[in-house]
């Protein structure tokens, strides 16, 4: 029994019991505690992820306990507590323990409640580690809702000011993803008795299938799985919560959710979506890519228009899933691929941009395009680093966002050539946005006096040179990503039959 | 009857109830002869020492086999172990709750009424969950709903408070009857009130062409019970009653007067109508089966008004009585969809409501206290004025709202799980007792955004009376550890009770 992920998964759990018994008031003590308890999460991760590389295959770290079982007899409607990664769940859950590191460190600019506050976000990053490795449907729903709750409260009393009305839309839209999602574990565990996805998947997708599940109702769990992760996601039109969690959530936790969050939705359809229902997913292939084409453009093109920074950012977020989509849709190799490269280089780059974001709303208390006009004369270096993240954002090559979008296209052309083209539109479209964002801030009109702001200073240099060097690495060599995910992949093209 | 017949029965089956009727008796006497301007609090412990005794001696009795006495109107089943099991805990913790009452005003002349009245009622509830007579069902039915209309207008001069028993007489005595009419079918076209001689008849050689008016009866009966639980179409005293009435009272009726009702139903519809065919062919389902539909169709109505009302209540109580009609809808569910978990979920989930609305209720008759301030406002700032409390506060919340990790969301798990397991899946059913759950998070999350968002009025600090304690203590880490661990009581459910097999022995 190897207890290395419940290790990983439940490690921030010491940091909330450490800060429940410190007093309120010790600032820095309880800021110090709150970046360290989530550093054991990354040092385990990590150090599965090199003997991952090295070698040892992943189911060594399985974990199975006991937990519930319904009904009379044993052996039927059993919920076992288990856990477990493959290439792409650890990739993810790197990326969140990496993530979530840097997000508590952006939180040193939190100003009020810093007890309350990190025991949230410690229990907000036991939900999102424990979602990627859950194995079976009802443990994953059981995590995906510990995000929502820690969620709520840290957009509702941390956030700027329209918070309270941002946290219940995220509650609504979110809550009503997570029913719809339910309603499929509990019509898939009742009628197949297992919630394990492996065993779903074998069972599923054998050739007599399954007598309790027919392939109507398949295609209904497909759609409302759709409309669940697409709620995440967010797919057009279910996207409005998302825009006023990404302007009044403070930018720290904005990093976790643009970083994290949304890529659970992209993260259950690869698994869930394509792995359980692999035939009905392939009849719905047009639909993603259209969606994503959709997805791409709307929000290109409202992306384009924004006067606050983190309006274009949220809509860039929704614009780049788009691509996520495109991927998924392609239903080839290289789209898949591309798909998965975009949820770990979006889950960077918009994590780097919100923490600059974090970085001059702390020191002019706005993020409107034309009121930081002339930024670079004050801080050259964090204007530098914005167009490094601009940059990455809409795909130079050398970055990670290039790798991504570059697969994801090539997937769909293959493909879809017709819907290809038009969306090779949001490509041009994301530069012309993020240039005219960017330039706008760097170089535009200077509204205000830069003198005697300062740049980029002491902590701020971590978070910041950490995700420069992931996004450059991944652009330079995606092999760091394209080999843990071979076998995930080769799995998943099984299951499609190519 | 002789002496001689009279004491070859078991008597020792009825321990519990004898326990809860002795000390009711004692504690009225006490009540009488104590001096005027003594505390009456007294009594409260002696009665909650009766309530715990009456529990063990139930544990002392949870391995015997079937038994009934006095010509089966009184048995002592599974069933009936398992659910009374639930009714103790519940007035146990009520009246821990009524010993820490103190209202403002209208309640010092009747303390020690308070007290023995729970008493009372929960001996009739304890007799309805034991019945297997129509007749002893009704005697328990009326001891508890005559016992709970003083209870709801015990406050003398609170004004609120005797509206609340008014209106909680009228409701009653109209649903009684309407249960009373219904049950009268059922006499006049089986020519017994037992139970098993009712199944007997329905069952061998039942004259289908009276079918129609067995339909008829069973409407009535499932109307009128309805009424103890809360749901529609009996539903419309519940925001005034629990509001107006002591919290403590209001506590026991969402609890054990619910569950109460619950256990009723269901052994008349198992017993009575599960045995009733529904078709001249004998082939033909049990008219349950046929009736599935219209228990669907209520369920259904109870969650949307529940929760959809709920969200524009500002009195918390009157929310909760709300969020209490939402639940007993939940319940219908289970019922409506005739699973083989339906026991489990049944039991489960009033055993999870009870913890967590209990729970609620005593931060509630804490923070409405002597002022009498009941609007939701009264919550701001509790954070900051007690954490503990808007942190367990929090917890029960989560689990009415049915977040993961918590007993509620078990409960809802397990009712899903029936819903979809049955053929036909019962997918709409499922549907809205999902969406409206949805509807829930908003008024649920509006106490929250008060205790955590909002500024406290005052930064007076809360004195947590000695009961209160307790009954947080228990009911957070029920709460909590049945969420987690919830096989702990599905075990004990199972290997005590075997699934209930012996209910129509």
């Amino acid at each position: 029994m190897n207890l290395m992920l419940a290790l990983i998964v439940f490690s921030p759990l010491l940091g909330i019991l450490v800060l429940s018994l410190m007093p309120k008031m010790q600032e820095s003590s309880i800021k110090l505690v709150g970046i360290l308890a989530t550093l054991p999460a990354l040092v385990l991760s990590l150090a599965v992820f090199s003997q991952y590389k090295n070698g040892t295959e992943l189911f060594a770290y399985n974990l199975k306990w006991d937990w519930i079982h319904f009904g009379m007899s044993e052996g039927v409607f059993e919920i076992p507590f288990e856990l477990g990664v493959d290439g792409f769940s650890l990739i993810m859950v790197v990326l969140t323990s990496i993530l979530s590191v840097l997000a508590a460190i952006a939180s040193l600019h939190i100003k009020k409640e810093w007890k309350g506050y990190f025991m949230l976000f410690l229990l907000l990053e036991v939900g999102m580690l424990g979602v990627f490795v859950a194995e079976n449907l009802i443990l994953f729903f059981l995590f995906f809702e510990i995000t929502l709750i820690p969620m709520f409260f840290l957009i509702g009393k941390w956030g700027f000011h329209e918070k309270e009305k941002a946290a219940y839309s995220f509650l609504i839209y979110n809550g009503l993803g997570s029913a719809v999602l339910l309603i499929v574990i509990m019509v898939l565990f009742a009628r197949t008795g297992t919630s394990n996805i492996d065993v779903l998947q074998q069972l599923l997708t054998a050739d007599a299938g399954h007598a309790r599940i027919t392939d109507n109702v398949k295609m209904g769990l497909l759609l409302a799985l759709l409309v669940a992760f697409g709620v995440k996601l967010p797919i057009f039109p279910l996207h409005t919560w998302m825009l006023r969690v990404h302007v009044q959530a403070p930018p720290s936790i904005v990093m976790l959710h643009s970083g994290i969050l949304l890529k659970i939705g992209a993260y259950g359809l690869i698994r869930f979506g394509m792995g359980i229902f692999p035939e009905q997913f392939t009849s719905i292939a047009w639909l993603l890519a259209t969606l994503g084409v959709v997805n791409l453009l709307y929000g290109a093109f409202l992306a384009l228009i924004q006067k606050d920074f983190k309006m274009v950012l949220a809509y860039s977020s929704i614009s780049h899933m788009g691509i996520v989509l495109i991927g998924v849709g392609a239903l080839n190799e290289a789209g898949i691929q591309g798909a998965i490269f975009q949820v770990v280089s979006h889950g960077l780059i918009s994590a780097l941009l919100f923490f600059l974001v974090g970085i001059f709303y702390e020191r002019f208390h706005t993020s409107e395009i034309t009121k930081l006009g002339g930024m670079a004369k004050g801080m050259p270096i964090t204007a530098g680093f914005l167009l490094a993240g601009a940059m990455a954002s809409l795909g130079l090559p050398g970055m990670s966002g290039f790798v991504s979008e570059f697969m994801a296209f090539l997937g769909l052309f293959d493909a879809m050539p017709v819907l290809a083209a038009v969306g090779c539109l949001g490509i041009i479209l994301t530069a012309v946005y993020l240039l005219r964002a960017v330039l706008g801030m760097t170089f535009g009109k200077a509204q205000r006096e830069f003198t005697g702001v300062s740049d980029i200073s002491s902590f701020e240099w971590a978070p910041v040179l950490v995700l420069v060097a992931l996004i450059v690495l991944i652009g330079v060599y995606p092999s760091v990503l394209s080999e843990p995910l071979q076998a995930t992949l080769e799995t998943i093209m099984l299951g499609l039959g190519g | 009857m002789d002496l001689e017949q009279m004491l070859s029965y078991q008597w020792a089956i009825m321990t519990p109830e004898f326990i809860i009727l002795g000390i009711a008796t004692i504690l009225s006497i006490m009540d009488l002869f104590m001096p005027k301007n003594q505390d009456r609090k007294i009594l409260g412990w002696i009665a909650f020492t009766a309530i715990i005794a009456a529990f063990v001696s139930l544990l002392g009795l949870v391995d015997l086999e079937v038994t009934s006495i006095l010509y089966d109107t009184f048995r002592l089943d599974s069933y009936a172990k398992a659910f009374k099991l639930l009714l103790l805990i519940g007035a146990a913790l009520v009246m821990l709750l009524a010993i820490s009452y103190e209202p403002k005003e209208g309640m010092k002349e009747y303390k020690g009424e308070f007290y023995y009245l729970f008493l009372t009622a929960l001996l009739g509830a304890m007799v309805m969950s034991s019945s297997g007579d129509l007749i002893t069902l009704f005697v328990g039915l009326e001891l508890l709903s005559l016992s709970s209309y003083i209870l709801a207008g015990i406050r003398k001069k609170h004004l609120p408070s005797n509206e609340s028993a008014m209106k909680y007489v009228i409701n009653g005595g109209i649903s009684t009857a309407v249960t009373l009419f219904g049950l009268s079918y059922v006499f006049g076209l089986t020519g017994s009130t037992n139970l098993t001689e009712i199944t007997g008849v329905l069952s061998a050689n039942f004259d289908t062409q009276q079918i129609y008016l067995l339909g008829l009866s069973f409407l009535l009966v499932f109307v009128g019970l309805s009424f103890k639980l809360a749901s529609v179409p009996f539903h419309m005293w519940a925001p005034d009653v629990y509001q107006g009435a002591p919290t403590p009272v209001t506590a026991f009726l969402s609890v054990v007067s619910k569950t109460a009702g619950f256990v009723i139903l269901l052994r008349i519809l198992l017993t009575v109508y599960g045995a009733a065919p529904s078709g001249s062919s004998t082939a033909s389902y049990p008219m349950l089966i046929k009736m599935q539909d219209y228990i669907a169709l209520l369920a259904g109505a109870t969650m949307i008004i529940g929760n959809v009302i709920a969200l524009r209540q500002r009195n918390v109580k009157r929310l909760f009585a709300y969020s209490s009609i939402a639940h007993a809808g939940y319940l219908l569910v289970a019922i409506a969809a005739l699973s083989a978990f339906m026991f489990d979920a049944m039991w489960f989930y009033l055993g999870a409501y009870l913890f967590m609305n209990l729970g609620a209720f005593a931060i509630i008759q804490l923070i409405s206290g002597k002022s009498d301030n009941e609007d939701i406002s009264a919550f701001a700032g509790l954070y900051k004025r007690s954490p503990i409390l808007a942190v367990s506060m929090g917890v029960f919340l989560l689990s009415l709202a049915g977040i993961p990790g918590t007993a509620g969301f078990i409960g809802k798990l397990n009712i899903f799980m029936g819903t979809f397991y049955v053929d036909p899946a019962h997918y709409v059913l499922a549907s809205v007792m999902i969406a409206t759950t949805v509807i829930s998070y908003f008024y649920y999350f509006g106490i929250f955004t008060q205790m955590f968002f909002r500024p406290a009025a005052s930064d007076e600090k809360i004195k947590l009376p000695a009961g209160i304690i307790v009954v947080l203590v228990i009911t957070v880490a029920a709460t909590i550890v049945f969420g987690l661990f919830p096989n702990l009581a599905f075990d004990f459910l199972h290997t005590s009770f075997n699934g209930f097999s012996d209910m129509f022995q």
